[in-house]
């Protein structure tokens, strides 16, 4: 048995935090069955699982937002009861979030202070120690955004960011990191990993959930694996492997991508010439063609999202043309690109993807009702078949087509954007960040997917920050940096090197275009 | 394996039983209140359940009822219409003072066109330049006031000859004994139940309502769709005014005041966020009927007719309270 359940790394000391048979249920869904988790002082304890293994259940409960069906909590060994988020925060307990939990209208440093703003004779709010704090937090973080502007101005990952400053506000005992580097690019990364790595040496006990493979074993001391709501063990990092904790957290070993042979390309089917907004992008050009899948690389900020939403008819194009098999196209709604053809999985499930309180089925079949509709009447049965075959294709883990995808896991709420835009059965399909929050079982079976819809025909553009997935999907990559495309790759040319450094700007290759400095 | 511990069991349980009679509450909520009011008006007074008072009721609640379908519309699609009051005495001034001169058919007609300009007038305002719904149609309940205002230069109307015009039939007759007024509200409901649950407009009503960034995401056009919502209250605003009209067969000039705000008294006493995205006809149906029994009842208890605005207020806080209860016993779970 490889499972240890009290690998403590000081011996002898009671863990800071302990939870023993936690169980959770929802209706038709058991979310956690008996779960135990033990953090130490000073360790940062990774918790692995697939998409809807009750990860994000089990931290609620810690956090106090969910109450357990049955089981303990205990904090330094003194069992606790936690009735409400606030419970937990008096306790040291905070948890970020792993769908962002900001009030978009207040400023960063409102968000951030939250329930402590420093006040004036306790009344009214110091605007001045609040500023200055907030401020030392962020050059912290090496965030390059005021403290005042309020959050619903800021990308997604400077966001994350601010819900990170969260954790440094004051000194928690445990904090709960639920999926932090989902939206963030490699370059925040590492300014989290160091905010983790000082947590942690000032002894406060981090519990750390990604689906990333490669930051849990930099991270963490212990990796806890879930499977389907059950506890599937404790391993020390130092004396596992990916592939063993893989095989205990979805059952079976991970099948590799089938080696991708780049097909001939097909006809054209879109092509972008000169495309631009201005203070947005500029001069993009492109086309992709049918059979291809294209990617689209570069740091938050390069531009990458504007462009595919201007191609989706979100945004206006000030200059340049789009074509859609060489015919000129102006595509002034969403409605409009859909019409033609294309399909965008956008960024944020949340706020773009979803209407949370909508059941799946319905959500799935929102973008193309009038294929549902006969004489303004919609075919329910239909609706229901439809939802059913992505469903099964996508394994999307919900007691039914009526469950509220407000009620649905992170990856599976993805997965149910994902299989809307499928639904649509696109010429032209676009994934702004599509594995966002999936776990590697499904990571490697959607990469299959958008594979294989390659191959039967359709033309792929994947956004993504990840370079591993962008080098396993894409026939070519454009590299952006700073609204322009600076490189084209082909498969067989790319080297990492070169795409960091063309999506960094420092372009060597005197071949591609200049990147104009500033701008 | 492991025994559970159960030591915190005991007020988890508690708090997880006040919760779910919060939901409950939430959920069937108005359907008990239904009930109840039933019960205790028919225990107190005999007359209120007798088929000709339960007639009466529904007669009664007919224009309220008509109105707050339209405007249910328009609250699941995340907005508000408070100009129905106003725009309910312009168009009863309207096809009356009209019918006289102009005819019957051609009154009907003409009421029902210029009450829909007035419809669009607010779609366009919020749907399409995205003003604040709340300002729109506030500002929209006082210019309609005054409009009708000009139109009677202060007077009021009504129809000459009473006996022998057919207008009579929206508000006067009865089919098998059922009136009218009450035969058009429950058929317009029953078609717009449907229309909501089961077409395609009304699915993208509760998008629109629900998100409408993702609503926009999925090609529904929003702004669009908002407009259509008030052309829709419009509608049905132009249908309660034509039955008001042939009941009375003249208007004061300010007959739908505070109407605005009874029907959406009923539309939240029925569950309807205010929030957007969430509510039925059916159940605006029952919160109307609540207002309208409440009302009847206080009448047969020989309270004065005024008491019945007081009791109103503390009915739809209830509901409000209700809501945000059950809502919260859920948010609980939901973060
Ligand atoms: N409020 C709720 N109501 C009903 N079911 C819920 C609710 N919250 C979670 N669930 C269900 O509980 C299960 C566990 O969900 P949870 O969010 O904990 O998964 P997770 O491990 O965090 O997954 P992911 O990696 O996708 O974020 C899922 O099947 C989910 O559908
Ligand atoms: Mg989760």
């Amino acid at each position: 048995m490889t499972a240890q359940s009290s690998l403590n790394t000081q011996t002898g000391d009671t863990p800071l935090l302990q939870l023993k048979g936690v169980s959770k249920s929802f209706p038709g869904v058991k979310a956690l069955d008996n779960v135990d988790l033990d953090v130490n002082a000073g360790e940062v304890h990774a918790l692995l699982g697939e998409n809807g293994a009750g990860k994000s259940t089990l931290m609620k409960v810690l956090a106090g937002i969910y109450h357990p069906d049955e089981g303990e909590i205990r904090i330094e060994g003194t069992p606790v009861r936690m009735q409400k988020p606030m419970d937990a925060k008096h306790m040291g307990v905070l948890l970020i979030h792993q769908e962002l939990s900001l009030v978009p209208d207040l400023s960063v440093a409102e968000n951030v202070f939250l329930g402590s703003l420093p006040k004036r004779s306790g009344l009214f709010v110091n605007n001045r120690e609040l500023h200055e704090r907030c401020g030392a937090i962020l050059k912290r973080l090496n965030c390059r955004f005021k403290s005042n502007i309020p959050v619903k101005h800021l990308s997604v990952a400077n966001q994350q960011m601010v819900e990170i400053a969260r954790a440094l506000v004051f000194t928690p005992k445990v904090v709960i990191f639920d999926e932090p580097t989902a939206s963030l690019t490699d370059y925040e990364k590492v300014v989290l990993f160091e905010v983790i790595r000082e947590l942690k040496s000032q002894g406060t006990g981090i519990v750390y959930i990604s689906h990333r493979m490669d930051e849990i074993f930099e991270l963490s001391d212990r990796i806890t694996v879930l499977r389907d709501g059950q506890y599937r063990g404790t391993f020390a990092t130092r004396d596992t492997d990916e592939e063993e904790v893989t095989k205990r957290m979805i059952g079976r070993d991970l099948e590799s991508l089938a080696e991708v042979e780049s097909p001939e390309p097909g006809e054209r089917i879109i092509e972008v010439h000169q495309l631009g907004i201005e203070g947005e992008f500029r001069d993009i050009s492109f086309d992709v063609h049918a059979g291809e899948v294209v990617g689209m690389y570069g740091l938050v900020g390069a531009g990458r999202t504007q462009v595919v939403e201007t191609l989706f008819g979100i945004r206006k194009p000030e200059r340049g043309t789009i074509r859609i098999r060489d015919e000129l196209v102006h595509l002034s709604s969403p409605a409009d690109a859909i019409e033609h053809g294309l399909a965008l999985v956008p960024e944020n499930r949340k706020e773009q993807g979803l209407v949370l309180g909508m059941n799946c089925r319905d959500n799935t079949s929102l973008p193309n009702l009038a294929e549902y509709t006969r004489m303004g009447w919609i075919d329910t049965a239909k609706e229901t078949e439809v939802f059913e075959r992505y469903q099964e294709q996508l394994q999307i883990k919900t007691p039914g087509w009526y469950q509220a995808t407000l009620n649905l896991s992170g990856g599976n709420q993805q997965k149910v954007v994902i299989g809307k835009w499928l639904s649509t059965q696109p010429s032209v399909l676009i994934l702004d960040e599509p594995t966002r929050g999936i776990d590697v079982g499904s990571k490697a079976e959607i990469h299959q997917l958008i594979r294989d819809l390659a191959k039967s025909g359709l033309a792929v553009i994947v956004v993504s920050s990840e370079m591993p997935e962008i080098l396993t999907v894409s026939d070519r990559i454009l590299a952006l940096y700073n609204g322009t495309l600076t490189r084209v790759f082909k498969r067989a040319e790319i080297t990492e090197d070169d795409l960091i450094r063309a999506i960094t700007g420092q372009s060597a290759d005197a071949a591609s275009e200049p990147v104009a400095s500033g701008a | 394996m492991k025994a559970s511990l159960p030591m915190s069991n005991s007020s988890t349980v508690a708090t997880d039983n006040r919760k779910r009679v919060l939901q409950f509450l939430g959920k069937h909520g108005i359907l008990l209140a239904f009930l109840l009011c039933m019960m205790i008006f028919s225990l107190t007074t005999d007359r209120f359940l007798s088929t000709g008072n339960l007639l009466t009721v529904l007669m009664q609640v007919s224009i309220l009822g008509t109105i707050a379908l339209g405007v249910t519309f328009v609250v699941i699609g995340g907005n508000l219409d408070l100009s129905v009051g106003s725009l309910l005495s312009f168009a009863t001034v309207l096809v009356v003072d009209l019918h006289d001169k102009v005819g019957p058919t051609q009154a009907i007609v003409l009421t029902i066109v210029f009450t829909l300009i007035i419809g669009a007038i607010n779609g366009t305002l919020v749907g399409y330049l995205k003003l604040n719904s709340l300002i729109v149609t506030l500002g929209m309940l006082s210019a309609i006031q005054g409009i009708t205002l000009i139109y009677t230069s202060g007077q009021n109307v009504d129809i000459q000859d009473q006996e022998n015009t057919w207008f009579a039939f929206f508000g006067r007759e009865a089919i098998f004994g059922i009136p009218v007024p009450a035969i058009i509200f429950i058929g317009l409901a029953i078609i717009l139940q449907v229309v909501l649950l089961k077409t395609a407009f009304g699915r993208k009503v509760f998008a629109i309502g629900g998100n409408g960034v993702a609503a926009a995401f999925s090609g529904i056009y929003r702004n669009r769709m908002v407009f259509s919502t008030y052309l829709l209250s419009a509608f049905t605003t132009a249908c309660a005014a034509i039955i008001l009209g042939s009941r009375v067969m003249g208007s004061q000039n300010n007959v739908g005041q505070g109407y605005e705000l009874q029907v959406l008294a009923g539309v939240i006493l029925g569950g309807t966020s205010l929030l957007g995205g969430s509510g039925s006809i059916m159940r605006t149906v029952i919160g109307i009927l609540i207002l309208g029994f409440i009302q009847n009842g206080l009448l047969l208890l020989g309270y004065p007719y005024y008491a019945q605005w007081l009791v109103t207020w503390v009915v739809i806080i209830l509901a409000v309270w209700l809501d945000i209860a059950a809502k919260r016993g859920r948010l609980l779970n939901d973060f």
